[in-house]
């Protein structure tokens, strides 16, 4: 059903909160996005041209990077990795008709049904974001399942039950969580770090959150003046190895 | 966004075989067509044969065409589903529509009401059309006021070259139609006009800034996240060369709306109607497709932006 | 609800823990086995290194394991070397045809055996083979990795950054970090960067270039290149300006107060003034006298001078080092310029540093004793961290700089104190940590007398003829790289040509691709490996190669060896080797076979011991001639270097229970499993910092085998080891460099840190080649290898020279323009791309992208050879001849680290673009026949 559920107040929104001013643009969610789906519930995720001239293959998760000038933290690379946002109010879904793509009311999750999907496009055509890939060997739709045959998946001890992505992050720029209950870790970090939602102009109320860069300081005193020219040993330098030290 | 040829036949198709359906309607109450039996039964199966070359065209484009009946079950919020329903909705009244003109003869009031109703479902159909595009937030060159009565607008007309063709080939009188053509052509020309002034100065839909969520900052792409091509660049990452662009916009004007106006006028005049209405419609169906490649091709996907594209 | 996806399937049917090595950082990782195949590899989150997480080679790792660029079976060569055509043989002959050779190479002479070994972490194994066997020239890869990091930090502080020591994550206020891109740390410095700034500590990266860390850092500085030294002394100038010094630590735990002698021209000028027990002399202000350094409760002089017993005039160490570095020529405004830096921005950095320092330090409430036996009841640190890798190594004055950076932590006290930068467990060690290296003499059974690999203090410990030239091959341990600890790979290939048939006959290289990558100049090594005397016999008589891919390299093999990858076999991540350990204690690991090898090959550990029960080499044989061991785990568990300390160091001892030192134990393995792989000691918490001056770490290291001795290791502010070698140029000793060196011997080994150019910048006409080439590690990439996994070479399957905006527009670039870049040594021609962040007279690409066609398995057209191109072509492991037609080695003078980014470059836009990057070479067939035949 293409239709939209109804969002109740309070209701669970799971997601993934980003965090650029720590990713490093290592690629590690990327891949270990890759070789989770690969033989899990969405695989294969296929490659094409694997030793050739064009190598090309299916990711749901895909790491930019950027050069900045202006803004809170001005000249500045920014790594952004770019996955499915789980938007609220997702046009990609309205517009498959097949009912293959849809949105999980429970937790807001936003799938595939890959068993009736036609391989039309049209909800790729309808995602902002770029988060949908075609499957040229089975012709149909795939895209990040925000790793449900994980987070659910009751085979996996208590503490792995996490995306594969956010599993793997070595700079652990990536959390997962309930971003619809106001008090969840993941919710209190957007709250502090001033999360943002991407192209919010578009209006699909994308439930993922991007933490963005930052600039830690050192304050500092004025800055003291250089000494003149060949004056040797300061002061403050002989006054402080003048002082009794003792072993 | 890349133009496939399937995507191009449908739209451009279904345009001129449910305008036509719409003017037989519409002329077909106004008795303004040949009273032979024949006459209607052939036209009509003529303007479905274009709608169902272009509908069949279409899913080619599906990955899994096996599947294709799936796509009637969300018309509730679809489009796309909205424009299968329609489409196969229009074949009863169009079926009926001949039907009742053979049996009942072509004055009959179930033939007129029949007629007329073909063609609201065809232009219904191809509203459903103009809407996947009309509706798809992140394209900015469909996701306007323009769409709709465009592809509605160019419906008709190539709907009136094609009736005035059939005319000229039934042996009834195309004057009406083609003057008609002509107006529609002019109109065409103009609203087409409007679309590209639109689209050349309306504002980008988001920045990459907000793209990728630095507020009030300036981005440049440094590196893709893969060096060769994907999904997204293929799809979404199309660009036509302005120079490009701009040859075909004039072979546009001409071909789709100046010269079939022309054609229309001098066939209203009983200048070799015949030859010019069929002269008139290839070069209508040329333009038009030239028409919709630009409108597929310069078309940008706002997820361009991740790529440094301008959008 | 899920109608088509099943949310609760298991995993797989098998779980197994191993080690990770899709490069050699060693996270611990959790295979899951579907059906005896691999279904997904995790981080193991028990995992001392990676805690769970997992890199994007980590994750590929399921792509490597079915690779098709994988190798078979030996080969043995059948056309002309370097063309790629071999006959795949068994097993029996390959191992027949080694021993054979090396069987009469060892009963003529062994060092004719020349033994290289790049990316492995089986060196205590290795260089254990040569020793036994005989030869002294062995060298492992450090040599033209960062043998400059490892020799500044062991003879300054007992310690080293590169892999010896992390970082105080948890604890620091500032961190600075010199030319890293990614390191060997790979997922603990990401770990570490993401729990810094989440405590809001301030990240400054010094890098010309701002990506992958740089980009997270809260300040850049675009340093330009070979510079850091200035920079850092500019920072030691404006803390010696403001007296912001930490004394206490400096009299406690260096030789700040140690007593030079100060008598120019004699024989022990600049060396430290001792006692008759050889301890350093201090003078002491209480009570006027000269006392012994480590004396309890003395109040030493840090300035000033005074008289020995002799009567010769002798200044504390730190004087010295105060006289040069407050003199202007080391003032911010001296220097900015040359650093492409603003002088303002140094001032504030030093402000910056002194501020955390002084007035924010970190006070742990931990009571702890240290070396003299003083209590404290806290543990007060200077929580500025530093780490620098080979954005510092890599220039010839790289040694000189990375010394500069332990001064400055060593005059800030940040050396292993709270919030500093920490020793990783088995470190500290004694300055320096080893023996002598071996070569000077031979034992009876043929062994060396020590490993070839060693730690010269003196210029006696040199390997050197009585011309005062090299003995190595490499030329390590002579005048023109005292300190060549690791050995100089890099010079291995162009002096095995150069030495001839009589220095040389087998060239056995290891998991290296030294005709490629790890060539300074690869055109010229394969030309070298390929090269005829006038006889028409090879130069380099055989070349064997142990490789587990179809790297460039293996084509130049007259036999290769085909190893198991890392999922098929065992390994040992020993603390005899490169350590896992971290500041909270030692750590090992295993790796086990998680999947068996669906091809002819065989692990080269294995092979390794084999051959050498073949040979008969000492210890790895029996009194009956017997090979010991059996298999590599069999001589994991059994082998012993010393009594009770064996590869693994933990469950040793007959019950599993002993750390460190013990009895072997049969279930070693058994327990290491059943640990996920892995051992780790969780030093106690007053042993966790200061471990250099604390007793009880100091007692309980040397309890568990990881040093001989629980003395305080005083770390040297200044070199007294650095001016033996300085005397000897200056005409003192026996042992003396030969004229051509001795000048650039007595300017390097000054024994406080210097800065000069780059040896081959300086020697370069700035005019023509004015600009820095460097390159930078890819994340997801590494070295050679990760273009064989289908799913890394998507992410860079071609690289680009990256240029700054401003250049680019000079010459008038846009992104994908083609450029010619030259250097003196060569020419190179690709594509570039625009940036900003970039010190604007650099360019840099990533490393190793760039692949010979054919190669690794991949079309002959794909775009790691097409457009895809390696910047060593402009390189080249010769400095041009000096005025006595020698060329020395292009590396650091101190330590014979390769100087891979001194090289200056300059570029043109192509007038016809190309089609393809060049140079290009031939295109190599697979190496193994699709047939077990010959093809030609
Ligand atoms: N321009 C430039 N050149 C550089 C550098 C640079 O910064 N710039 N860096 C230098 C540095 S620091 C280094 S360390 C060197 C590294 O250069 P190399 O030591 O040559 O490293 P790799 O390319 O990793 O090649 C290692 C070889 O090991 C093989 N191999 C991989 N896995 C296995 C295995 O399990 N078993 C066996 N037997 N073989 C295996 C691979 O196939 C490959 O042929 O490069 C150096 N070269
Ligand atoms: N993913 C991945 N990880 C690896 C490897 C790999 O190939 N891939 N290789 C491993 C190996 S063998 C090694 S040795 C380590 C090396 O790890 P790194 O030390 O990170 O080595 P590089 O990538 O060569 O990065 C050198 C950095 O120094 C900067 N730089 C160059 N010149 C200067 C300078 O004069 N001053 C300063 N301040 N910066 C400078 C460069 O811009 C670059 O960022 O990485 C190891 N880890
Ligand atoms: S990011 Fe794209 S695919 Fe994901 S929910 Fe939003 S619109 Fe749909
Ligand atoms: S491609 Fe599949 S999921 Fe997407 S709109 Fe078409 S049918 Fe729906
Ligand atoms: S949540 Fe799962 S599917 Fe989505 S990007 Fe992360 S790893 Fe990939
Ligand atoms: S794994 Fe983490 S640090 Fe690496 S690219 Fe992904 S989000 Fe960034
Ligand atoms: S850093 Fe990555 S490739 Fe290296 S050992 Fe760790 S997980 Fe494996
Ligand atoms: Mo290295």
């Amino acid at each position: 059903m293409t239709s939209l559920p109804q969002p109740a107040p309070g209701a669970t929104k799971l997601g993934l909160v980003i965090d650029l001013d720590t990713c490093v643009g290592c690629h590690a969610c990327a891949v270990s996005c890759k070789e989770w789906n690969h033989g899990g519930a969405s695989g294969p995720l296929p490659d094409y041209d694997s030793r050739g001239a064009n190598p090309d293959g299916l990711w749901f998760n895909r790491i930019h990077s950027y050069e900045t000038e202006g803004g809170a933290c001005g000249s500045r690379t920014v790594n952004f990795p770019r996955s499915c946002l789980h938007c609220e109010e997702p046009q990609c879904v309205t517009v498959c008709p097949t009912g293959a793509s849809y949105k999980r009311a429970e937790d807001g999750i936003v799938l595939v049904n890959p068993d009736i999907c036609i391989g039309c496009k049209l909800c790729s055509w309808a995602c902002p974001y770029g988060a949908r890939e075609f499957d040229e060997d089975e012709s149909i739709m795939k895209k990040c399942t925000l790793c449900v045959d994980r987070i659910y998946n009751e085979t996996l001890p208590e503490a792995e039950r996490e995306p594969a992505c956010v599993a793997s992050c070595p700079s652990r720029a990536r959390h997962f969580g309930d971003l619809g209950d106001p008090n969840s870790a993941v919710s209190l970090l957007v709250l502090a770090r001033g999360g943002v939602e991407l192209m919010p102009e578009l209006g699909y109320k994308p439930t993922n959150r991007y933490l963005p860069p930052r600039k830690a300081v050192v304050p500092t005193g004025p800055v003291e003046k250089p000494l003149r020219a060949g004056t040797g040993f300061s002061a403050s330098l002989l006054s402080l190895v003048d002082r009794v030290l003792s072993r | 966004m890349t133009p496939s040829a399937s995507v191009l036949l449908l739209t451009t198709l279904t345009g001129f075989g449910y305008g036509l359906l719409a003017w037989l309607g519409v002329f077909g109450a106004a008795r303004g067509l040949p009273q032979q039996p024949w006459f209607g039964p052939l036209a009509i199966g003529f303007a479905l044969a274009f709608a169902s070359a272009g509908l069949l065209a279409s899913t080619l484009h599906l990955g899994r065409p096996e599947r294709a009946w799936r796509a009637f079950s969300q018309w509730r919020s679809s489009w796309l589903s909205r424009e299968g329903v329609a489409a196969v909705l229009t074949y009863l009244p169009a079926l009926a529509f001949a039907a009742f003109w053979w049996f009942d003869g072509p004055g009959a009031g179930t033939t007129l009401v029949a007629g007329l109703a073909a063609g609201a479902m065809g232009m219904i159909t191809v509203a459903c059309t103009a809407m996947i595009y009309a509706s798809l937030k992140p394209v900015r060159h469909w996701n306007n006021a323009h769409t709709l009565p465009d592809y509605l607008l160019f419906a008709l007309y190539s709907g009136a070259l094609l009736l005035m063709l059939a005319l000229a080939l039934g042996g009834g009188d195309l004057k009406g139609a083609a003057l008609l053509a002509a107006v529609l052509g002019l109109l065409g020309l103009v609203a087409k006009l409007a679309y590209w002034r639109h689209v050349d100065h309306a504002a980008p839909l988001a920045t990459l800034g907000s793209a990728i969520g630095i507020r009030g900052a300036t981005a440049r792409p440094l590196d893709k996240p893969h060096f060769t091509q994907n999904y997204i660049l293929r799809e979404m990452g199309f660009q036509v060369a302005r120079k490009h662009a701009t040859r075909l916009r004039k072979i546009v004007i001409v071909c789709a709306f100046l010269a079939p106006t022309l054609l229309a006028l001098a066939a209203a005049f009983g200048l070799w109607p015949a030859a010019m209405a069929f002269v008139a419609v290839i070069l209508a169906a040329c333009g038009l497709l030239a028409e919709r490649w630009l409108f597929f091709a310069q078309a940008v996907h706002v997820a361009a932006l991740y790529y440094g594209h301008e959008v | 609800m899920a109608k088509n996806i099943n949310i609760s399937q298991p995993v797989g049917d098998e779980v197994a823990y191993t080690t990770c090595y899709m490069c050699a950082c060693r996270c611990g990782i959790k295979v899951h086995l579907k059906d005896g195949k691999l279904r997904y590899i995790e981080g193991n989150r028990k995992h001392p290194v990676n805690r769970g997480v997992l890199c994007a080679k980590g994750s590929a790792g399921i792509m490597t394991a079915t690779s098709p660029s994988r190798l078979r079976k030996p080969l043995k060569r059948t056309g002309e070397r370097g063309t790629g055509t071999f006959v795949e043989i068994e097993w029996d002959e390959a191992m027949a045809i080694v021993t054979d050779r090396l069987a009469k190479i060892r009963a003529k002479d062994p060092n004719r055996l020349a033994f290289f070994t790049g990316r492995d972490q089986s060196q205590a194994l290795t260089g254990y083979f040569a020793q036994m066997f005989g030869t002294m020239n062995y060298a492992a890869h450090g040599g033209f990795c960062s043998v400059n990091m490892a020799a500044a930090g062991l003879y300054s502080i007992g310690g080293a950054f590169w892999e010896f020591g992390e970082p105080d994550w948890e604890h620091a206020k500032l961190f600075l970090m010199f030319g890293v891109a990614e390191d060997h740390d790979s997922n603990p410095i990401k770990l570490g960067l993401g729990v810094l700034k989440g405590r809001g500590a301030k990240f400054i990266s010094v890098n010309p270039v701002r990506t992958g860390y740089s980009a997270i850092a809260d300040e850049h500085v675009a340093i330009t290149p070979g510079t850091d030294g200035l920079f850092v002394m500019a920072l030691i100038h404006c803390l010696l300006e403001a007296g912001k010094i930490d004394t206490e630590f400096l009299v406690r735990y260096t030789n700040a107060h140690h007593l030079v002698i100060d008598a120019p021209g004699s024989a022990d000028h600049g060396l430290i003034a001792r006692n008759g027990d050889g301890i350093a002399w201090a003078f002491d202000r209480d009570t006027g006298s000269l006392v012994a350094a480590d004396a309890k409760g003395i109040n030493p002089a840090l300035l000033g001078a005074c008289k020995l017993p002799d009567g010769r005039n002798a200044q504390p160490a730190f004087a010295l080092l105060a006289q040069r570095y407050t003199d202007p020529a080391y003032a911010p405004e001296a220097v900015a310029g040359r650093c492409g830096l603003d002088a303002r921005d140094i001032r504030r950095i030093a402000a910056e540093i002194a501020e955390v320092a002084f007035n924010q330090p970190v006070i742990l409430n931990q009571p702890w004793t240290d070396s003299a036996g003083v209590r404290h009841e806290t543990m007060v640190g200077r929580p500025v961290a530093m780490h620098a890798m080979r954005g510092v190594s890599a220039h010839s004055n790289g040694f000189h700089t990375c010394r500069a950076i332990h001064v400055l932590q060593m005059l800030i006290g940040a050396i292993d104190s709270p919030g500093s930068w920490r020793y990783k467990s088995p470190y500290p060690k004694p300055i320096p940590p080893g023996p002598a290296p071996g070569g000077h003499q031979r034992q009876a059974n043929g062994a060396l007398d020590f490993p070839p690999l060693g730690f010269p203090r003196c210029p006696q410990d040199l390997l050197v003829g009585d011309d005062g030239e090299a003995l190595r091959l490499d030329r390590s341990f002579s005048w023109e790289a005292p300190l060549g600890l690791h050995g100089m790979m890099h010079m291995a290939i162009g002096e095995a040509y150069a030495a001839g048939r009589e220095r040389v006959d087998t060239l056995f290289l290891f998991m290296a691709n030294m005709a490629w990558n790890s060539a300074m100049n690869p055109a010229e090594s394969s030309r070298m490996l390929t090269a005829r005397d006038p006889d028409g016999q090879y130069r380099i008589p055989f070349v064997i190669v142990a490789d587990a891919f179809a790297s460039e390299t293996v084509a130049y093999a007259d036999l290769v060896l085909p190893d198991a990858t890392y999922l098929e076999r065992y390994d040992c991540i020993s603390l005899l080797d490169r350590p896992i350990g971290s500041a909270h204690g030692p750590a090992d690991a295993i790796r086990v076979p998680v999947i068996k090898p669906d091809r002819d090959v065989r692990p080269f550990q294995d092979v390794l011991l084999d051959l050498a029960g073949r040979l008969k080499l000492p210890n790895f044989v029996d009194a009956d001639a017997r090979p010991l061991y059996k298999s590599y785990p069999d001589y994991m568990v059994r082998h012993q270097r010393k009594p009770g300390v064996g590869p693994l160091a933990g469950f040793r001892g007959a019950d599993g229970n002993a750390i460190g030192k013990g009895d072997p134990n049969p279930d070693q393995i058994a327990s290491y499993v059943g640990n996920r792989a892995f051992w780790r000691h969780h030093l106690p918490a007053d042993q966790l910092y200061f471990k250099h001056g604390n007793r009880g770490y100091l007692e309980g290291a040397k309890a568990m085998g990881l040093i001989d001795s629980s003395d305080q290791i005083v770390l040297n502010l200044y070199s007294e080891i650095m001016q033996r070698f300085r005397l000897a140029a200056e005409g003192h000793g026996t042992h003396q460099p030969p004229e051509r060196l001795r000048e650039s011997n007595r300017r390097f080994m000054d024994p406080l840190p210097i800065w000069y150019q780059p040896v081959e910048e300086a020697e370069n006409d700035i005019r023509a080649f004015p600009l820095h080439a460097l390159t930078q590690r890819p994340m997801p990439m590494y070295h050679s290898w990760g273009s064989q996994n289908q799913w890394l070479r998507q992410i860079l399957p071609e690289n680009r020279l990256y240029l700054h905006t401003s250049l680019a527009k000079r010459h008038g670039l846009a992104n994908e323009d083609w450029v010619n870049l030259t250097s003196r040594n060569g020419s190179i021609t690709c594509q570039v791309r625009l940036m900003d962040g970039l010190a604007p007279d650099t360019v840099w690409t990533w490393n190793a992208i760039g692949k010979r066609s054919g190669t690794w398995a991949l079309a002959k057209d794909a775009p790691e050879s097409q457009r895809g191109f390696l910047l060593n072509h402009v390189i080249s492991e010769y400095l041009p001849p000096d005025s006595s037609g020698h060329r020395r080695s292009n590396s650091d003078p101190v330590t014979g680290q390769a100087a891979w980014f001194d090289v200056m470059v300059r570029i043109e836009p192509c007038r016809a673009p190309p089609r393809t990057s060049q140079p290009q070479f031939p295109a190599l067939p697979p190496p193994h026949a699709p047939a077990t035949k010959a093809r030609s």
